[in-house]
C-alpha cells in the first residue's frame, strides 16, 4: 500500500530535472511577482497616499489571520495588452473568513483605475463560477472604473460578458450563496451594480462612490456640476440612496465590516466532518522536481508523483494489472479521501475501460477525483480503432463528463488531442484545474501539426506537378512549430485563464488540499451518468 | 491558644496571616473599606467585617471601629499586620481595654522606641551601640557647631521628630554647619511642628543592616540573624536580602547579641527590628555598627528570614500571643542558604517612580518563587492604598543561586494592565555590584541611569506585540500563510499613548513570520517556547487582554489594539445639517444662529403622525443657521438647522 520509490535522488537524472524544473519555475515566479505588483511603484505610491491599502492587503486583512489564500488566475492576461493589465487587474481567491471559505475577488485600482479587460471579466466570471460551483459566499473588494472603454466589444455585449457578473449574482444570491461587496473606490457605470447587487454592502466614506455615471458624464449629460461624494459617496448612499447598508470609516473599518457580515452567515459547512487525519507522504514532496523528467517525451512511473503527493504516501490502486497505461486508485491528501486517475502512457481501450469503472465506482461513493493528466492521448492505428477505442474513450469521457462528484486536474506534463478530454480538461468543468511549470497543452504536438499541414501542403504541391524540398518543408514546418511551442506555453494557457494557474510542483499537495476542502463546501450530488457505449 | 483572629489590615499582610492562623485552626476574621469589599483578604477570610470608607483614616486606621468589628464578631485577639495600627500604642491600650490580645509588643515598648533621641540613649544605656552623636535638649548653634566638632565631620543633621528624610542634612565642613542647621530647623519646623535637631556622624558608604528579634512575655528573647535592606531608593526598600553579603559569624553574633540586649531593654513581646546603620567601607566589623531604631511589628521584609530559617514568623507571632514561650531557643535557630525579597510595586519608572494605578487584567507569578500578594487578576490597585502588587521572594543554596532565581522569577512575572517595577527589578538583580555583594544605601541612586528602562518599546517588543495582536501565536493553522507565490502581507496596527505603530506580517508557513517596522524586515520564527525574532528569543511571552497586548518583556509593553469597529461609522454625524426625519409640522425651534450646543441637546421639535419627535444635535458645535421656522409645515428631509463646520467656520 505504501508507495516505494525507485528514484535516486542522488542520481545525475535527479540533478538535471530538478535544475530544469527550477529554471521553468523561475520564470512563472516572476510573472506572478510582476502580477502581484499591479500597476506599478507610482500607481501603489499613489493609491497608498490616498489612505487606501493596497488591494493584496486588502485580502490579506480581510482574511482569518494565517489562514491560507489559494490565488486563481495569478498570472491572468500576462503578456497580454502590451503588458498594461497585469493579474487582469483583480485579485481573486478562496480564502477563510471567521471560519468560512469564501470567494474574495478584489480589483486592483493601481491596474488602469480598476477597469475590466477582456481578462479581467474572464476572471471574475470564473472566480463567481467556482463559488458557484462550490457555493462560497463572495466578497467584492470594489475598487473599479468599470468596463475598460477602448476594449468594450470584448467586454460588454457577449453572455459571458460583463453583465454576466450581475446575472451571477442575482443567481447565486438565489441559491442562496451570500453576495457582500465592500465599496473601497470607485464603482462606476455597470460596476456600480456589483454593490447593488449585493445582498449585503458596506461603503468607505469619503472614498467609494457608485454611481452609473461619473460627474464628467453628468456634466456633459444634464449640465449638472456635482462632486463625487455628494453623487454617490458613502454618506449619499447609506442615508438617501439606500444603495449600501453599512458606513465605514476607512478600509480597516470596512474589511472588519465585512468580516463580520460573513460571520452573520450562520455555520459554516463542516467540510472535513469524515475526513482521515492528515499525514505528510512518506516521500519529500521537495523531490517532484527530480523524479519527473524535464523533457516531456521521456516516460516515468506517474506512482512517483503520487508519493509525493498523497497521505503517508499510501494509495490503494484499483485495477492495477489491467489497462496499466492508466493508474488508479484511492488516497488522502490533507485527510481527503480521493480517487486518484492518473496517466501512464498512451491510452489503449481497456485503460478507458478501466478509467469509467473507476469514475463510475468514486461517483458512486462520492469521493472527490484527482486527475493527474500528462497524456499524449489515445492510442492511433488500424487495429485500435477496429476494436472500437473510440467507444471505450467515448465510456471515459461519459463518465467524467457526468459525474457529480468534485473534480480537481493537474496538468503535471502534457495535455494534448482527445486525452485532455477523458482525463477532465478545463471543457470537462472540473472544479480546478492547476497547471505545473513544465506542462504543455495542444491539440496535438507542434511537429505532429506541422507534418500534418506539411503532408497535405507537399500533396497539393506534388499534385500540380511541383517539387517541394526538404528545406522548403522544413521552412514551412518551422512557424507551425513555433506557434505551438509558444501557445502551449502554460504561462500562455494560464494567461488565457485556460486554468486556474501555474503552480509550484512542491507545493501541489496543499493545493490540491485546499481545492477538495472548497469543492466540498458545496454537497455532493447524486450522479446520473449518460449512455455508455458499450 | 487564640481561637478567633482579626486581622487589622489589608492587601498581600491580611492574606499573609490568614493563610497562617488557617493553617493553625484560628478562625480569621478580615475587616474592609468601602474599596476593598471585593478584596482577596475579605474572601480569605471566615468572616469579613465593613468597617468604613476607602480613605484609610475612615476605615484601617479606625482604632474603634476595628475593635468593635472584633467584639462584634467574638475575635479574641488583633493582629495589627504592618503599618496602619501597628505601632500605635494607643490602639494597643485601646485592645487591651477592650480585654482583647493585641498581637505585638505592649504600648511602653511602642512608645520607647517611638521618638528617636529618646530611644538611642535608652539603648545606650543598655550597651547597644549607637551613632556617635548630639542627641541633648540644648539647641544653640554655637553649642551644637561644638558637638559636631567633638563627633567629627561629616556629620549628619537630623530633626528629631523626623522621618523620610525631611530635615536631614550631611554637613560635610564645619565652615557649612551653621547654614545648614538653620535649614534643617525651619524644615523640621514646618513639617513636624518641633525644630529640635539632633548631630551624628555621617557613616561613609552605609549599609542598612537590621536583625529579626523576638521576644515572649516569660522574659525570653531571641535573633533570628540579619537582613540587609541596604538597597534603598528614597529611604523606601526595593530588595532586601538575607544573611548580609559579607557578614562574618563574629559581627552576626555581636549584632544579634546587641538586638537582643535591646529588646529586653524595653521588655519587649512578639517580632521587631533592630535596625542598624554599619559601615559599609569594607566587611562588617563587631565595632562598625550602630543602633539606628527599632520597628515593633512584623516588617514587610520578614519572609526573607523565614526562607533562611525554615521558620513561620507569623505563628510564632500568634504563639507568643497565645502566652506560649519562644518556640526555639537562640541555638535551635539555624541559618540555611540565602534568600532575597523584591518588592513589586505599580509605578511608573521612567517616569520617576510615580505611584501608578490600574486593574490588574493579567496577573501570573513566577512558580519558581514565593509570591505574597494580596491581588488576583482583575483587582484594582486603586489610589488610595500602597500600590504593591507583591513581594517576590527566593531562596537558594547560595546568594548566586538565589539572586539567579530571583532574575528569573521576575522575568516569569506577568502583570497587565498597569506599569510595573519589574524591569527595573529585574536590571536591579542583574546589576554586577549588587551581584558581587557590593551593596550600599546609595547603589540605585548612583546608578539610576542603567536601571530605569527605555521609554519606548525596542523593536522587538513591537514585532512581538503584533504577531500576538495578529493571531499567530498558538501556530493552529494547518496550511499557515499558504498562498501560490508571495505571501500575503497583514496589516497590524498598534497603539501607544497615543502613537500609532504599524507592522506588516507577511505569514511564509511553517512559523516563519517576516515582520516589517519601519521599513525593515526581521524574520519571526515560533519555536516551542516562544518566538525568535530576528537572531534573538523573544523579548518576553505576550499575552491578549481585551482589546490590547502586552508583551511582558521586564516590564509589561501595553498596545492597544484599535478596533476598527469601535470607529463612529454609521453611528457618526450625518454631516452639518439637521434635516427633518419625514414630514411633518416644525413645531418649535429651541436654538438660535451662533448659540453653541452640545451632543444630544434639543435642536427642535417635529410634529408628524400624532407624535412630537425632538431632533438631537448629533454632534458638539455651533449653530450656524435655522434654515426653517417653528409652524412651518416641512418635507421629508428638508434641512432644518445648520451646524457650523467643525474647523470653526463661525456664525454666518
Amino acid at each position: 500500500m505504501r508507495l516505494r520509490s525507485s528514484v535516486l535522488t542522488s542520481g545525475e537524472d535527479y540533478s538535471a530535472n530538478r535544475a530544469a524544473h527550477l529554471a521553468a519555475l523561475e520564470q512563472v515566479a516572476e510573472a506572478a511577482a510582476l502580477a502581484a505588483s499591479g500597476g506599478g511603484a507610482g500607481a501603489r505610491e499613489r493609491h497608498l497616499a490616498r489612505g487606501k491599502m493596497l488591494p493584496r492587503e486588502r485580502v490579506a486583512n480581510l482574511l482569518d489571520p494565517g489562514a491560507p489564500f489559494l490565488e486563481i488566475g495569478a498570472t491572468a492576461a500576462h503578456g497580454m495588452y502590451d503588458g498594461a493589465a497585469p493579474c487582469a487587474g483583480v485579485v481573486a481567491g478562496i480564502g477563510r473568513v471567521m471560519g468560512r471559505e469564501v470567494m474574495v475577488v478584489c480589483n486592483d485600482a493601481t491596474v488602469k483605475g480598476g477597469t475590466y479587460y477582456p481578462m479581467t471579466v474572464k476572471k471574475h466570471l470564473r472566480a463567481q463560477e467556482i463559488a458557484a460551483e462550490c457555493h462560497l459566499p463572495c466578497v467584492y473588494l470594489v475598487d473599479s472604473g468599470g468596463a475598460n472603454l477602448p476594449m468594450q466589444d470584448e467586454v460588454f455585449p457577449d453572455r459571458d460578458h460583463f453583465g454576466r457578473i450581475f446575472y451571477n449574482q442575482a443567481r447565486m444570491s438565489a441559491q442562496g450563496i451570500a453576495q457582500i461587496a465592500v465599496v473601497m473606490g470607485s464603482c462606476t457605470a455597470g460596476g456600480a451594480y456589483v454593490p447593488a447587487m449585493s445582498d449585503v454592502t458596506i461603503i468607505v466614506r469619503d472614498q467609494g462612490t457608485i454611481f452609473l455615471a461619473g460627474p464628467p458624464l453628468v456634466k456633459a449629460a444634464t449640465g449638472e456640476v456635482v462632486s463625487a461624494e455628494d453623487l454617490g459617496g458613502g454618506d449619499v448612499h447609506t442615508r438617501l440612496s439606500g444603495v449600501a447598508d453599512y458606513l465605514a470609516e476607512d478600509d480597516a473599518h470596512a474589511l472588519a465590516l465585512a468580516r463580520r457580515a460573513v460571520g452573520s452567515l450562520g455555520p459554516a459547512p463542516d467540510v472535513s466532518a469524515n475526513w482521515a487525519s492528515p499525514e505528510p507522504p512518506a516521500h519529500d514532496p521537495e523531490e517532484i522536481l527530480g523524479v519527473v523528467p524535464a523533457d516531456l517525451r521521456t516516460p516515468y512511473d506517474i506512482r512517483e508523483v503520487i508519493a509525493r503527493l498523497v497521505d503517508g504516501s499510501r494509495f490503494d490502486e484499483f485495477k492495477a494489472r489491467f489497462g496499466e497505461t492508466l493508474v488508479t486508485g484511492f488516497a488522502h491528501v490533507h485527510g481527503c479521501p480521493v480517487g486518484i486517475v492518473a496517466n501512464n502512457g498512451v491510452l489503449f481501450s481497456e485503460a478507458a475501460q478501466k478509467g469509467a469503472h473507476f469514475v463510475e465506482l468514486c461517483s458512486q461513493r462520492r469521493i472527490p477525483l484527482v486527475f493527474l493528466q500528462n497524456i499524449t492521448g489515445f492510442m492511433v492505428g488500424r487495429k485500435y480503432e477496429n476494436e472500437g477505442i473510440a467507444r471505450h474513450g467515448a465510456k471515459m469521457v461519459t463518465a467524467v463528463a457526468t459525474t457529480s462528484v468534485p473534480k480537481v486536474t493537474l496538468l503535471v506534463g502534457g495535455s494534448f488531442g482527445a486525452g485532455n478530454y477523458g482525463m477532465a480538461g478545463r471543457a470537462y468543468q472540473p472544479r480546478f484545474l492547476w497547471t505545473w511549470p513544465n506542462s504543455r497543452i495542444s491539440v496535438m504536438g507542434g511537429a505532429q501539426a506541422a507534418g500534418v499541414l506539411a503532408q497535405v501542403r507537399r500533396a497539393a504541391i506534388e499534385k500540380s506537378g511541383g517539387a517541394w524540398s526538404a528545406e522548403e518543408e522544413a521552412a514551412f514546418r518551422r512557424p507551425t512549430e513555433e506557434m505551438f511551442e509558444r501557445q502551449a506555453h502554460p504561462l500562455y494557457a494560464s494567461a488565457r485563464l485556460w486554468d486556474d494557474g501555474v503552480i509550484d510542483p512542491r507545493k501541489s499537495r496543499e493545493v490540491l488540499g485546499l481545492s477538495l476542502r472548497a469543492a466540498l463546501n458545496a454537497p455532493v450530488e447524486e450522479t446520473r451518468f449518460g449512455v455508455f457505449r458499450m | 491558644m487564640i481561637r478567633k483572629l482579626l486581622i487589622a489590615n489589608r492587601g498581600e499582610i491580611a492574606c499573609r496571616v490568614i493563610r497562617t492562623a488557617r493553617g493553625m485552626g484560628i478562625s480569621t476574621v478580615a475587616v474592609y473599606s468601602d474599596a476593598d469589599a471585593g478584596a482577596l483578604h475579605v474572601e480569605m477570610a471566615d468572616e469579613a467585617v465593613h468597617i468604613g470608607g476607602a480613605a484609610p483614616a475612615e476605615s484601617y486606621l479606625d482604632g474603634a471601629a476595628v475593635i468593635a468589628a472584633a467584639r462584634s464578631t467574638g475575635a479574641e485577639a488583633i493582629h495589627p499586620g504592618y503599618g496602619f495600627l501597628s505601632e500605635n500604642p494607643d490602639f494597643v491600650e485601646a485592645v487591651e481595654a477592650a480585654g482583647l490580645i493585641f498581637v505585638g509588643p505592649p504600648a511602653a515598648a511602642i512608645r520607647a522606641m517611638g521618638l528617636k533621641d529618646a530611644a538611642k540613649r535608652l539603648m545606650a544605656e543598655a550597651g547597644v551601640p549607637v551613632v556617635p552623636g548630639y542627641h541633648g535638649s540644648e539647641q544653640a548653634p554655637d553649642l551644637l557647631a561644638g558637638e559636631a566638632e567633638r563627633i567629627g565631620y561629616p556629620v549628619l543633621i537630623k530633626a528629631v521628630a523626623g522621618g523620610g528624610g525631611k530635615g536631614m542634612r550631611k554637613v560635610d565642613r564645619p565652615e557649612d554647619f551653621a547654614a545648614a542647621l538653620a535649614s534643617a530647623q525651619a524644615e523640621a519646623r514646618t513639617a513636624f511642628g518641633n525644630a529640635a535637631v539632633l548631630i551624628e556622624k555621617y557613616v561613609l558608604r552605609p549599609r542598612h543592616i537590621e536583625v529579626q528579634v523576638f521576644g515572649d512575655c516569660h522574659g525570653g528573647a531571641v535573633h533570628l540573624f540579619e537582613r540587609d535592606c541596604s538597597l534603598q531608593r528614597r529611604h523606601q526598600k526595593v530588595i532586601e536580602e538575607a544573611p548580609a553579603p559579607g557578614m562574618t559569624l563574629e559581627t552576626r553574633q555581636a549584632m544579634g547579641a546587641a538586638a537582643v540586649r535591646a529588646a529586653q531593654a524595653i521588655g519587649y513581646v512578639g517580632a521587631g527590628t533592630v535596625e542598624f546603620i554599619v559601615d559599609g567601607s569594607g566587611p562588617p566589623r563587631p565595632d562598625g555598627f550602630w543602633f539606628m531604631e527599632m520597628n515593633t511589628r512584623l516588617q514587610v521584609e520578614h519572609p526573607v528570614t523565614e526562607a533562611v530559617t525554615g521558620l513561620d514568623l507569623v505563628e510564632w507571632q500568634l504563639r507568643v500571643a497565645s502566652g506560649e514561650p519562644l518556640p526555639l531557643a537562640q541555638e535551635e535557630i539555624r541559618l540555611a542558604g540565602h534568600a532575597f525579597e523584591a518588592r513589586l510595586y505599580a509605578e511608573d519608572v521612567p517616569a520617576g517612580f510615580l505611584p501608578a494605578t490600574g486593574i490588574l487584567r493579567h496577573l501570573r507569578f513566577s512558580p519558581g518563587a514565593r509570591s505574597d500578594s494580596g491581588v488576583r487578576e482583575g483587582d484594582e490597585i486603586s489610589p488610595w492604598y500602597d500600590p504593591m502588587i507583591a513581594k517576590v521572594v527566593t531562596h537558594g543554596p547560595s546568594r548566586s543561586v538565589a539572586l539567579a532565581r530571583l532574575t528569573r522569577a521576575l522575568a516569569e512575572t506577568e502583570v497587565g494592565g498597569t506599569v510595573t517595577n519589574i524591569a527595573f527589578l529585574e536590571a536591579l538583580s542583574r546589576h554586577a555590584g549588587f551581584a558581587a555583594g557590593d551593596v550600599d544605601t546609595g547603589l540605585i541612586e548612583r546608578d539610576l541611569a542603567h536601571l530605569v528602562g527605555p521609554e519606548e518599546p525596542p523593536v522587538a517588543v513591537v514585532l512581538r506585540a503584533a504577531l500576538a495582536a495578529a493571531g499567530l501565536d498558538d501556530g493552529a493553522e494547518a496550511l499557515e500563510g499558504f498562498t501560490l507565490w508571495a505571501p500575503l502581507e497583514r496589516r497590524v496596527v498598534l497603539e501607544r499613548s497615543g502613537e500609532t505603530q504599524v507592522v506588516h506580517l507577511a505569514c511564509r508557513g511553517g512559523g516563519v513570520v517576516d515582520a516589517t517596522l519601519d521599513g525593515e524586515v526581521l524574520r519571526c520564527r515560533r519555536r516551542t517556547g516562544g518566538w525568535v525574532i530576528g537572531e534573538a528569543r523573544e523579548p518576553g511571552p505576550a499575552r491578549l487582554l481585551d482589546g490590547a497586548v502586552v508583551v511582558f518583556a521586564g516590564q509589561p509593553w501595553e498596545f492597544a489594539i484599535p478596533d476598527p469597529l469601535a470607529q463612529q461609522g454609521d453611528a457618526g454625524p450625518a454631516g452639518n445639517l439637521v434635516e427633518a426625519p419625514m414630514p411633518g409640522l416644525l413645531r418649535e425651534v429651541l436654538v438660535v444662529p451662533g448659540q453653541a450646543v452640545r451632543a444630544g441637546d434639543r435642536l427642535a421639535v417635529l410634529e408628524a403622525m400624532k407624535m412630537e419627535h425632538a431632533l438631537l444635535a448629533a454632534r458638539d458645535g455651533v449653530v450656524a443657521e435655522v434654515l426653517a421656522g417653528p409652524g412651518t409645515q416641512v418635507a421629508a428631509h428638508a434641512p432644518l438647522i445648520r451646524l457650523a463646520e467643525e474647523d470653526g467656520e463661525g456664525t454666518k
